[in-house]
């Protein structure tokens, strides 16, 4: 394949581009990372999911989830107008599958993708017994698996079910937000693979990301808000039946 | 998905906690309740128990001995709980673990025991031979010397020390039910009356367990029950229970009045999967049943051999209700889902590491201890005399 000078003009920049990107993506090659400089949390945006389980599939390929548990899944919501406060929920294998044909009815349908909240006050690292759980300075809740005792009293006081024990580890497993990728300047796997922008990565420390403008424009919600965790997976239209 | 109905979050489908979690408050609230018996004599000087009253503190040590076995097994990293001690996590119920434990043994039973048996140590130690000498020897710790002034002063220490150890007791399981308690994310379990439930209950079956290992041991031993023991035992088994009561249906309806959003759930819950455990055995063949027993004989005047057999009947389902309790709260807790919109099943295996035959193993685990112990260091009141004798 031979280039001409023109393509070669268009073609250098994008490899340029490129080559950072898979720089960043190198553990060792990423000395800029500041957590201070950084606060994590996730857009969820309910009205564009459109239920393909891309975000579960990412998820558990890029961080070796074990079959039948989830750092990630997406629920379909049937809520019918006699009772909306006991709504017809399904998430078969998570959602990894997609989801069967919705019966049709005039009711109302939607998919609500679930994860771990990382909370700022978040249950699950108070209750752990040696502090093998924490917040992190950049927002995100991790799990120091060297030193995880496996009690499980986190995945019982996760008030969104988002822990689990691993199986083959027998400790404490959950949503990274993909701490390897994002504090490589990436995003995560679930949010990169989704198609319609459903999800998105937020750092509420940085001025510049449109999150700020997204939340002052927009009716955003938490999931559990009795529940006070200071969660920070935030909800665009999310509807009051969603538990 | 087998064994779910409705809707489960994806990672609550298995249950975390199994029947070995079940087991740590039925064993602590033994230890608990035994040692508040023993109290009784000691400190409130109700001198009708005091023929159970060493008993109860040997119960009392066995079961707390076996304790932390049912968590050792059930974590998934037991060599990592040292750690517990050495880097407790300040804002954890379940980092105080190690240093409640550790104190209720060591700062409380252990030397109550001693003081109390000091004298004795001393003369099995003198009198005893070979191997048995070494062992009294080393339970000695070195202090031989019986005379009046010291004997006094450990009397008096031992009061100190089960006086402090009537707070230690409640601690220790008041504890436990706080660990539960302060679940926020589970309905079933948050609740502020948790520890305080949990206290009278551990009272309610460390005195129907002591009561019943008092009756079948003295029959076994060929001796005569002291009746007037068993009577004022079950008196205060009778009105402890009542208060137990009180509270479990204070919280029960509580819940059923306040209506808050997980109602739903757990009515349907306690209807369906919980409706043997909890509404049978817990509360009509566990509670009201001996509660029914044991005013009978309060208010009714019983022949001695029917009062007994009845202490017996009574004795024996509060057992089994205290356990259905600690089973629907720890079991019961993880049938249903946070979303409350599914349950689950709870599928107890055989022969794994928190299967059934570990259960019952540790379940009779502290009996061999404390036949161990009683042949150490024999309880009875006759023996005790003899020592007594002995050494005038």
């Amino acid at each position: 394949m031979k280039f001409n000078r023109r393509q070669m003009l268009i073609l250098l920049p994008a490899a340029a581009v490129a080559w950072k990107s898979v720089l960043a993506g190198t553990p060792e090659d990423s000395p800029n990372y500041r957590m201070s400089d950084h606060w994590w949390g996730m857009l969820i945006d309910v009205t564009k999911c459109i239920g393909c389980g891309n975000c579960v599939r990412a998820c558990a390929t890029e961080n070796d989830v074990p079959d039948g548990h989830f750092r990630t899944w997406v629920e379909r919501y049937h809520v019918t107008d006699e009772d909306m406060t006991e709504p017809q929920v399904i998430s078969p294998n998570g959602g990894k599958d997609g989801f069967p044909m919705a019966q049709e009815d005039d009711k109302k349908y939607f998919f609500v993708p679930k994860m771990c909240n990382q909370c700022a006050d978040s249950p699950c690292t108070q209750v752990c017994p040696v502090g093998a759980t924490f917040v992190a300075p950049d927002g995100v809740v991790l799990v120091d698996q060297k030193y995880c005792l496996g009690c499980a009293y986190c995945v019982q006081a996760c008030p969104y079910g988002c822990r689990y024990i691993h199986p083959q580890k027998d400790v404490a497993d959950k949503c990274t937000l993909c701490y390897h990728r994002i504090t490589q300047g990436l995003t995560t796997a679930c949010c990169e693979t989704c198609p319609t922008g459903a999800r998105q990565l937020v750092d509420l420390k940085n001025p510049k990301d449109p999150i700020h403008e997204f939340l002052k424009t927009h009716n955003v919600q938490v999931l559990k808000p009795q529940m006070a965790t200071g969660a920070k997976a935030f909800y665009n239209g999310l509807d009051g039946s969603v538990r | 998905m087998n064994g779910v109905e409705g809707f489960m979050y994806p990672n609550e489908v298995g249950l975390q906690w199994s029947v070995l979690i079940v087991l740590y408050p039925f064993i602590t609230g033994l230890v608990a309740g035994a040692f508040i018996l023993a109290s009784l004599e000691r400190v409130f000087r109700v001198e009708a128990v005091k023929p159970t009253y060493r008993l109860a503190l040997l119960t009392a040590l066995s079961f707390l001995l076996v304790a932390p076995l049912p968590l050792q097994l059930h974590l998934g990293h037991p060599e990592r709980s040292p750690e517990m001690y050495f880097t407790p996590h300040s804002t954890s119920a379940m980092a105080m673990f190690g240093y409640v434990y550790l104190w209720y043994l060591m700062a409380v039973l252990v030397l109550e025991i001693w003081l109390d048996y000091r004298r004795d140590i001393v003369m099995l130690y003198q009198s005893s031979k070979g191997l048995l000498r070494l062992v009294y020897g080393i339970m000695t710790l070195g202090s031989t010397n019986i005379s009046e002034r010291a004997l006094a002063i450990d009397d008096k220490v031992g009061w100190i020390v089960t006086l402090i150890g009537i707070p230690s007791a409640f601690m220790l399981h008041g504890y436990v039910g706080f660990i539960f308690g302060s679940i926020k994310a589970n309905p079933w379990w948050s609740s502020p009356l948790m520890p305080v439930v949990f206290i009278f209950s551990a009272m309610v079956s460390g005195i129907a367990g002591v009561m019943l290992l008092y009756m079948a041991a003295t029959r076994l031993r060929g001796q005569k029950i002291d009746v007037h023991c068993v009577d004022t035992i079950a008196m205060y088994l009778f009105y402890i229970f009542i208060i137990d009561f009180s509270l479990e249906m204070l919280d029960l309806i509580h819940r059923i009045y306040e209506a808050d959003e997980s109602f739903r759930s757990l009515n349907f819950l306690v209807h369906t999967q919980l409706y043997i455990p909890h509404i049978v055995i817990q509360i009509c063949l566990g509670t009201l049943t001996p509660i029914i027993l044991l005013g009978i004989t309060q208010v009714v005047k019983l022949n001695e051999i029917v009062r007994k057999r009845m202490y017996v009947v009574a004795g024996c389902l509060t057992l089994v209700g205290i356990f259905a309790m600690r089973w629907n709260v720890v079991i019961g807790g993880q049938l249903f889902s946070k979303s409350f919109l599914g349950y689950t099943t709870y599928k107890m295996t055989l022969v794994t590491r928190e299967g059934l035959l570990v259960a019952v193993f540790l379940t009779l685990l502290p009996l061999v201890f404390l036949w161990v112990f009683v042949k150490l260091l024999p309880p009875w009141p006759e023996k005790a005399a003899e020592a007594a004798a002995a050494g005038d």
